[in-house]
């Protein structure tokens, strides 16, 4: 048996303190100086280890503080007292919401899956992926075990084009197709093109390490590559405008995938490359918009291995009045193409608004075979999504000095949260190979459905 | 046993008000404002007047300004200052906002509806309970005296030889481990449910001994682990539960981390101190309708008399497992909806998997209809049910009754920081086992606090039935015609 796949962790501290969601006031002046102040019995002792960094004018509490009022409550004078903090609500924008911000370093901090007592605190449901809600089996239906490594779940992909049937010779002992190239890899995430702050050399590095230990790729632009990345050649997805597709270009040299830019040739040119490199995955990307239906299914006819249909950051369609989020695209091209009888053949990869764990298999579940992320990774490395680096400003958390390790072993954390959570909504499905994932909306509840079929059926119309 | 309604303030030295009620070194200890407060916010400590007035009681300046008790226009040293408390943003989340919290500590204390203007019936989740409300008529269509509605359910509709157990309120407790709270808590809400005739519930950690004096008014569980379940146990309860899966991590199994199992948890759990303990998820032994007849008919041969409870999840497929259970002999099928309390889940299992429990209840009592089972079964639902507003909109759904879990802890002053596992456990002392941290809860102060909220839960479901002309909660099941949605015409 093949060894089991696992991703290890190991526990890193950000280089900043981090944006906490509520500071403690703290008036000293009507102070009585207890013998046993309130702040010494603080069962996390964040007094204690209180401190505070002047180049981000941060203090410790502000994060550490778990708000359970204790010293506040008990405080004689009631000199205590706590509020929102306003930098935390400034963090992020409507889609990249604080919440996700402090989730994603936890997770890149520490590597585990992020755990709390009392039950969930969100919104019934929102926009987006949180209208939708994956399913469990209970009773009628067994589970899987997989998160405490009982049962083995796997979480690998295969990309490229698939054969739909095997043809045999009238012998019946040989085959005739031609068994094409496929890139496997163990989780069914690449990483993608930062859309903003890929700020220096250090942060494709980064990247770059820890797609090699996790076994997974990332894409680079041509204007990204260098000698530098050569160590990594198995893990570089080279992303090429169609006239830079050079065959013989040295970016191309030994890779195993390569992603072409969409444009009217794509298809010829995929063919040429094809030619040239016959053991290489070649996938297009193509913006999803108006046409992006319309062009998937032509380029999977036409014989395309892979197409990476790339939303925008926040997961919106590129045009139109009224965009539809990518899990509706999504659902959409998917079940045209399993209508036209030509979606097992081709992978699917999708972009755009991938910003935590969960909407990881739910964009699965909605018809990609896998999906490519980017924002999550900046993150990881402590970004604030202040966006100050789109105007040319200075990075408040000095992602440009980063140390390529750091941020590789902070991916990589981030990574293996995200595959342990996988595990378990797969676990809580019953559904063992990810692969199987792909397109069960069966296994999902969707926010339309279940309101229309309950409520719809009490209230009548919305 | 019995008890009334007692006041009993918080264990903190302030509570939390949504109004900041401040007072100035002007203050010439007059004694006129503590003299014209009917809410008791301004109070005299021996000859004093308290610096530290009790603001949680104030009613707010915009209430109380057109009134002539108004402290702030009353002082004759304008010293006074009422001010929204600004603490209360850093309070509470989407489903139990601030004045939610704050709310119920209020019934806990008083065992009465808090002042007009302070939330008590929603949150500010934007859909499921929060977006429901009741649709009165303008006058009730009879008029019913307070003593003439009946807030009792049966629990074995199914007229078999089994227990007949009446509870006197549409609630009882949801399970909590012992392990997962600390002793006292345990025993305070054992006490509270003893007192209304309900049931308390010994989660799946064992059945510790300080509960036996609750024997008559305790459901034990049946967990995946298996922890404690001993043929002496489930001869010991009337209810015994089959805890196949929890809202709060469908499809999960448990995790108890080795630094909590000390001696006396590895005792109650029969297993070894300072070893992790898993509980599996599923059971290993049931993977069908067949599998859990045979864990019932298994239940049934030790203890006969015994009601049966399964506690599902809600999967799509919902009311297909609720008849399996009907059919395999429970008597309770017990949903526990996805945005129920734990002590620890991974966030995305809590926020993502499984349906919300006001979709369940109305897909499984109509599936039980149609089946011509509905009166044959009692029907609970439990996970996100933190007012009794939202009982009654549960059983307006087509529930008999619900499970109430994590409002008793508010009543405790839990502030829901979700810290429950974190290093010695709860910081207010509800989910701990740290013998100092437990110590900050004292069975009686717990069990009143406990025994109130359930007295102004009562109280508010008696006035709402009234309101409709009903005598009996059990004519309100399923009356999905007395609930509007916000979001519909």
């Amino acid at each position: 048996m093949p060894k089991k796949y696992h991703i290890t962790p190991k526990a890193i501290a950000p280089r900043f303190i981090p944006v906490g969601r509520s500071g403690i006031i703290d008036w000293e002046e009507d102070c009585l100086k207890c013998t046993t102040c309130v702040k010494k019995r603080c069962l996390y002792d964040v007094y204690k280890s209180r401190s505070y960094d002047s180049s981000t004018m941060a203090d410790s509490i502000d994060f550490q503080c778990k708000n359970c009022f204790s010293c506040i409550q008990n405080c004689p004078r009631g000199v205590l007292s706590k509020t929102i903090n306003p930098e935390f609500l400034k963090m992020g924008d409507d889609y990249w919401k604080p919440e996700i911000l402090l989730t994603t370093w936890f997770q890149a901090e520490t590597g585990r899956i992020p755990v709390s007592g009392a039950g969930y605190r969100g919104p019934f449901s929102g926009p987006g992926f949180d209208s939708m809600w994956t399913d469990m089996s209970e009773i009628v239906r067994p589970t899987r075990d997989g998160i405490h490594g009982r049962e083995y779940i796997s979480t690998g992909i295969d990309i490229g084009r698939k054969i739909g049937r095997l043809e045999l010779d009238e012998t019946g002992l040989t085959l005739l197709n031609d068994i094409p190239q496929l890139v496997e890899i163990p989780v069914p995430v690449v990483f993608n093109v930062l859309p903003f702050g890929k700020l220096g050399k250090n942060v494709t590095l980064a990247m770059a390490e820890a797609a090699k230990r996790i076994g997974t790729m990332v894409y680079i632009t041509k204007a990204d590559y260098d000698s530098s990345l050569e160590h990594y050649k198995a893990h570089l997805i080279p992303l090429l405008a169609t006239s830079d597709a050079d065959p013989s270009a040295k970016i191309i040299e030994n890779a195993r995938m390569v992603e072409l830019l969409y444009s009217e040739d794509a298809m010829d040119c995929a063919k040429r490359l094809k030619e040239a490199h016959p053991q290489m995955v070649v996938s297009i990307r193509v913006p999803m918009d108006a046409q992006a239906k319309a062009i998937t299914t032509r380029l999977a006819h036409a014989g395309a291995e892979a197409i990476h249909l790339h939303a925008d950051y926040k997961g919106n369609e590129l045009e139109g009045d009224k965009p539809r989020f990518v899990k509706d695209v999504m659902r959409d091209i998917h079940l045209h193409l399993v209508a036209e009888s030509i979606r097992d053949e081709v992978t699917l990869i999708v972009s755009g608004g991938i910003a935590m764990a969960e909407h990881l298999p739910k964009a699965i579940i909605c018809g990609a075979d896998g999906a490519a992320i980017d924002l999550p990774l900046l993150i990881s490395l402590e970004c604030r999504m202040c966006k100050r680096c789109t105007q040319g400003k200075s990075c408040p958390v000095e992602i440009d000095k980063m140390d390529p390790e750091f941020g590789a072993q902070r991916i990589v954390n981030l990574m293996s949260a995200w595959w342990s959570q996988l595990i378990e909504v797969m676990g809580a499905m019953g559904i063992r190979d990810v692969r199987r994932v792909r397109g069960e909306a069966g296994r999902a509840m969707f926010f339309e459905d279940l309101e229309r079929e309950t409520f719809g059926a009490m209230f009548g119309k919305k | 046993m019995e008890l009334e309604i007692t006041r009993t303030p918080s264990r903190f030295r302030h509570a939390i008000g949504k109004y900041k009620v401040l007072r100035g070194p002007q203050c010439k200890n007059c004694s006129t404002c503590t003299v014209s407060c009917p809410h008791g916010v301004h109070f005299k400590a021996g000859t004093w007047v308290s610096s530290t007035p009790r603001d949680y009681l104030c009613i707010g300046a915009d209430a109380c300004r057109e009134k002539a008790c108004f402290c702030v226009d009353k002082c004759p040293q304008k010293a006074i200052t009422v001010a929204p408390n600004p603490m209360v943003k850093a309070l509470g989340d989407y489903r139990w906002t601030a004045e939610l919290l704050m709310s119920t500590w209020y019934q806990a204390e008083t065992g009465d509806l808090p002042y007009v203007g302070m939330e008590y019936c929603v949150g500010n989740s934007g859909g499921g309970f929060d977006k429901l409300r009741f649709k009165f008529p303008e006058k009730p269509p009879v008029e019913v005296a307070d003593d003439e509605v009946d807030t009792s359910i049966e629990l074995n509709k199914r007229g078999d030889a089994a227990h007949k157990i009446t509870i006197s309120l549409p609630f009882y407790q949801g399970g909590m481990s012992f392990g997962s709270v600390s002793n006292n808590t345990m025993v305070s809400r054992a006490k509270a449910a003893k007192l209304w005739g309900t049931f308390g519930c010994t989660g799946e950690g064992g059945y510790p001994e300080f509960l036996y004096p609750f024997d008559d008014n305790m459901i034990t569980q049946v967990a995946t682990g298996l922890f404690g379940v001993r043929e002496e146990t489930v001869q010991r309860v009337k209810i015994i539960e089959f805890k196949y899966a929890q809202g709060a991590k469908p499809g999960l199994g448990g995790h108890l981390l080795g630094d909590k199992v000390t001696e006396a948890v590895a005792r109650m759990r029969e297993a070894v101190k300072g070893s992790s303990l898993f509980s599996p998820f599923p059971f290993h032994s049931v993977y069908s309708v067949e599998d859990h007849k045979k864990h019932v008919d298994w239940i049934k041969a030790m203890n006969p008399k015994a009601l049966v409870s399964v506690k599902v999840s809600t999967p799509a497929d919902v009311d297909m497992v609720a008849i399996g259970s009907y059919y395999a002999g429970a008597h309770i099928v017990h949903l526990d909806g996805s945005y129920g309390g734990t002590g620890a889940a991974p966030d995305i299992a809590k926020k993502n998997i499984a349906m919300p429990i006001e979709y369940a209840i109305g897909k499984v009592h109509r599936f039980l209809v149609e089946e011509g089972v509905r009166d044959k079964v009692t029907l609970i639902a439990s996970g996100g049910i933190r007012t009794a507003h939202d009982v009654l909109k549960a059983i307006a759904l087509g529930a008999d009754g619900i499970v109430e879990g994590t409002a008793g802890m508010v009543a405790l002053e839990c502030t829901r920081c979700s810290s429950c596992e974190s290093g010695r456990g709860c910081p207010r002392g509800i989910a701990t086992t740290d013998p100092e941290l437990a110590g900050l809860i004292e069975v009686d102060w717990g069990t009143q606090r406990v025994y109130n909220l359930y007295a102004s839960w009562r109280k508010e479901i008696v006035r709402v039935l009234k309101r409709f002309g009903m005598r009996s909660i059990r004519e309100l099941v399923g009356r999905t015609d007395c609930l509007c949605h916000l979001d519909y015409e």
